[in-house]
C-alpha cells in the first residue's frame, strides 16, 4: 500500500516534468495535492503516514538544499546543521527543558528565521571560496553544530538530547500520538516551499544565482552583488531546513545529536544528485526514491530475509546501497533521473 | 570621462602597467593597442575592479573608483566584454542580457519570493528591453538559444549586448574582433559606431589594425606597461616608436 503512494507521487512528478504547458503542470500538481490531502480519509494506517511525513520532510530538505547547490551552485556538505538548528530550536523552546512552551506554529517561523541567520553566519566566511574549498568548510560546519549540541550538556541534554517535546496543537486540539496531523503540516510546508522555489527560480534573484553558478566574475561585471546574492541563497536554503527540523523534532518528540550527523547531509546531497540537481521535480523524485529505499524497502527486505531464516540487517548496508545507486547514476545518467535542460546539456558538453 | 593618473600595477617583480596616465573623452571611441603582454588587458582589469592598482588613481565622471568592488563599478556605468568570451554558457541568450540588467532592477527578496505585481511589471519591461537589445546586436532570432550553442561571432555580439544591458556610459571591449572573419569585422565596426550613436563612450583593445584605424578617434599605444604614444590614427601610424615596438628595432 505504501508503495502505491510513492509510485503515484513519483509518476505524477515525472509526468509534470514532461508536460510543457505550465497550466497543465499546475493542474497535475494540484490534483496530486488533493489526492494526498484526501488520502487519510480512506486509509487510517498511522504507520503509512509516518513514513509519508518523513518522506515529506526530506522533500523539504531537498528543495532547500537545491536552492543552495542546484540554483546557486554552492556545494554545501553541511546542510544537516540547519536541520539540527531547526529541530533544537523546537526542542529547547517547546519542552520541559527550560519550561518554555512556545506554540509550534510560532516556532516554525522562529526556527526558519534562526536557520536563515545561521545560514548567513556560515555563508559569510565562505564567500570567497568555491567548489572543493567551499565543500570542506561547509562540511566542517556540519560537524561542528551537532558537536556543540552534544557538548553543551547543560542546555541541550548532551548526547541524550532533549525528550518529551510538546505535542503541537491546532486551534486547541493537540496533535496527540497520531502522525496524520504532521503529514498535513508537511504537505502544507511542501506546497509553500514549491511556491517559493518556483518563484525564486523565475525571478531576478534566481537569474543572478544562475549567473554566478555559470561565471561568478562575469556576474560581478554585470553589476550583480555576488555577496548579497550568495548570502540570500544560504539563508533561504537554510530556512527550508529549519522548518523541516521543527516538524521532525515535534513528530519524534525527541532530538539528539546523532540524528543530524554527516550522513544526513550526504543523504540530502545524494537526493539531489540522484534526482537531478537544480530541477525542482527532479529533486522531489530523488528524495522520494531514497526515502522509499531507506524507510520502506530495506526494513521489508529484513523481514523477508528473516522469514527465509537469514539474519541480515539490510539497514546496515544502506550506505552500500546508496553508493551503488550513485555510482550507477554517475556512470549511466550523470545528469540525474529527472534533469533540467541546462544540466543535461552541460554534462553532454562536458563529455564531448 | 575616464581618467587614469599614474596607474601602476605590479605582480611581484613584474611591472605589468607602469605609471600610466590616460584620458578617455566622453562620446569618443578610443583604442589601446600594443604588442602581446604590453599590459592592455591588465588596464581593463584595473578599471573594472578585478585588480586594485599598486599606485595611482582612477576617476570616472569625477568619482574616484579605484578600490571599489567590481559590481559597484559596473553599476556606476562601466561595462565590459572579455578577451576570452565569458558568457553564461548554459543560459538562454535573452537571460544573459537580462542578467546584465540586474543592477537596474529593483525587485527585493520578497518580490522574488512572492512574485509581487511590481516584480511582474518589472520583469515584463526588462524582457522587452532585452529583446530590443538582442535586435540591436542582431540576435533577435536566437533569444532562447543557449549562449554556448551560438556561433562564435554571435557569442561576441551577445557579450556586447549583455554589457549594454547594464546601461553603461563607458563600454570596454577587449579584443572584440578576435577570431572574426572580414565580414564579421565590418559588421562589428558598424556596431561600435552604432553604440557610440547611443551616447556610449567606447574604449577598446584590439589587434586588428584595420579595425582600430577605422573606428578610433584616439589611440594609445602601450609597450611593456608604458605608454609609448598616443594620438589620432594617422599620427600613430607614422610614429617611429610605435613601428619599432611592433616590428622590433636594431639594438644600437
Amino acid at each position: 500500500m505504501i508503495y502505491l503512494y510513492f509510485l503515484v507521487a513519483i509518476a505524477v512528478v515525472i509526468a509534470a516534468q514532461r508536460l510543457n504547458d505550465l497550466r497543465a503542470k499546475r493542474v497535475l500538481f494540484l490534483l496530486l495535492g488533493a489526492a494526498l490531502l484526501c488520502a487519510p480519509l480512506f486509509d487510517r494506517n498511522d504507520a503509512t503516514f509516518n513514513v509519508l511525513a518523513d518522506a515529506g520532510i526530506f522533500v523539504l530538505l531537498a528543495l532547500g538544499l537545491n536552492i543552495v547547490v542546484g540554483f546557486a551552485g554552492l556545494l554545501d556538505l553541511g546542510y544537516a546543521a540547519f536541520f539540527a538548528i531547526g529541530a533544537y530550536a523546537y526542542a529547547m523552546m517547546a519542552s520541559p527543558q527550560f519550561n518554555l512552551h512556545l506554540p509550534f506554529w510560532l516556532l516554525l517561523f522562529l526556527a526558519a528565521a534562526f536557520a536563515a541567520i545561521f545560514g548567513i553566519i556560515l555563508g559569510a566566511p565562505t564567500l570567497r571560496l568555491r567548489g572543493d574549498y567551499l565543500a570542506i568548510v561547509t562540511l566542517g560546519f556540519g560537524e561542528i553544530v551537532p558537536q556543540i549540541f552534544q557538548n553543551l550538556t547543560k542546555y541541550t541534554g548532551g548526547p541524550n538530547g532533549i525528550g518529551a517535546l510538546d505535542f503541537p496543537s491546532f486551534f486547541g486540539r493537540s496533535f496527540g500520538q497520531s502522525t496524520i496531523p504532521y503529514y498535513y503540516v508537511v504537505l502544507a510546508l511542501i506546497a509553500l516551499a514549491l511556491f517559493f522555489a518556483y518563484n525564486l527560480r523565475d525571478s531576478r534573484l534566481g537569474r543572478a544565482w544562475m549567473a554566478i553558478r555559470e561565471d561568478e566574475l562575469a556576474a560581478r561585471h554585470m553589476g550583480i552583488n555576488t555577496t548579497a546574492v550568495k548570502l540570500a541563497a544560504f539563508a533561504l536554503g537554510a530556512s527550508f531546513s529549519g522548518l523541516a527540523g521543527v516538524v521532525f523534532a515535534a513528530k519524534l518528540s525527541l532530538v539528539s545529536p546523532d540524528l543530524f550527523q554527516f550522513q544526513v547531509s550526504v543523504l540530502i546531497v545524494s537526493m539531489l544528485v540522484l534526482g537531478g540537481m537544480g530541477n525542482i521535480p527532479g529533486v522531489i523524485v530523488g528524495a522520494l526514491v531514497l526515502v522509499l529505499v531507506n524507510n520502506v524497502v530495506l526494513p521489508q527486505a529484513n523481514t523477508i530475509a528473516a522469514s527465509a531464516g537469514l539474519h541480515v540487517d539490510f539497514g546496515n548496508y544502506h550506505f552500500f546501497i546508496y553508493g551503488a545507486i550513485l555510482v550507477g547514476i554517475m556512470l549511466f545518467r550523470p545528469e540525474g533521473l529527472l534533469p533540467s535542460r541546462q544540466r543535461k546539456e552541460e554534462l553532454h558538453h562536458a563529455a564531448a | 570621462m575616464l581618467r587614469l593618473e599614474g596607474v601602476t600595477k605590479r605582480f611581484g617583480e613584474l611591472v605589468a602597467v607602469n605609471d600610466l596616465s590616460l584620458n578617455v573623452a566622453a562620446g569618443s571611441i578610443s583604442a589601446i593597442i600594443g604588442p602581446n603582454g604590453a599590459g592592455k588587458s591588465t588596464v581593463f582589469n584595473i578599471v573594472s575592479g578585478i585588480y586594485r592598482p599598486s599606485a595611482g588613481e582612477i576617476f570616472f565622471e569625477d568619482a574616484r573608483i579605484d578600490g571599489w568592488p567590481t559590481h559597484r563599478i559596473a553599476a556606476a556605468g562601466i561595462a565590459r566584454t572579455f578577451q576570452n568570451i565569458r558568457l553564461f554558457s548554459f543560459m538562454a541568450a535573452i537571460d544573459n542580457v537580462l542578467a546584465g540588467e540586474d543592477a537596474h532592477l529593483h525587485a527585493r527578496l520578497w518580490d522574488s519570493l512572492l512574485h509581487t505585481p511590481r516584480q511582474r511589471r518589472e520583469e515584463k519591461a526588462a524582457r522587452e528591453r532585452a529583446r530590443e537589445l538582442l535586435r540591436f546586436v542582431g540576435l533577435e532570432g536566437v533569444a532562447e538559444t543557449y549562449a554556448r550553442n551560438l556561433p562564435y561571432g554571435s557569442q561576441r555580439r551577445l557579450e556586447i549586448g549583455r554589457a549594454l544591458a547594464s546601461r553603461p556610459k563607458l563600454l570596454l571591449l577587449d579584443e572584440p574582433a578576435a577570431g572574426m572573419n572580414p565580414r564579421e569585422k565590418g559588421e562589428l565596426a558598424d556596431l561600435v559606431a552604432a553604440i557610440r550613436e547611443r551616447g556610449i563612450t567606447v574604449l577598446l583593445i584590439e589587434h586588428d589594425m584595420g579595425l582600430v584605424m577605422r573606428v578610433s578617434d584616439e589611440i594609445t599605444v602601450l609597450d611593456y606597461g608604458q605608454r609609448i604614444a598616443s594620438g589620432k590614427p594617422a599620427e600613430i601610424r607614422s610614429n617611429p616608436r610605435v613601428i619599432a615596438a611592433y616590428l622590433g628595432t636594431a639594438v644600437a
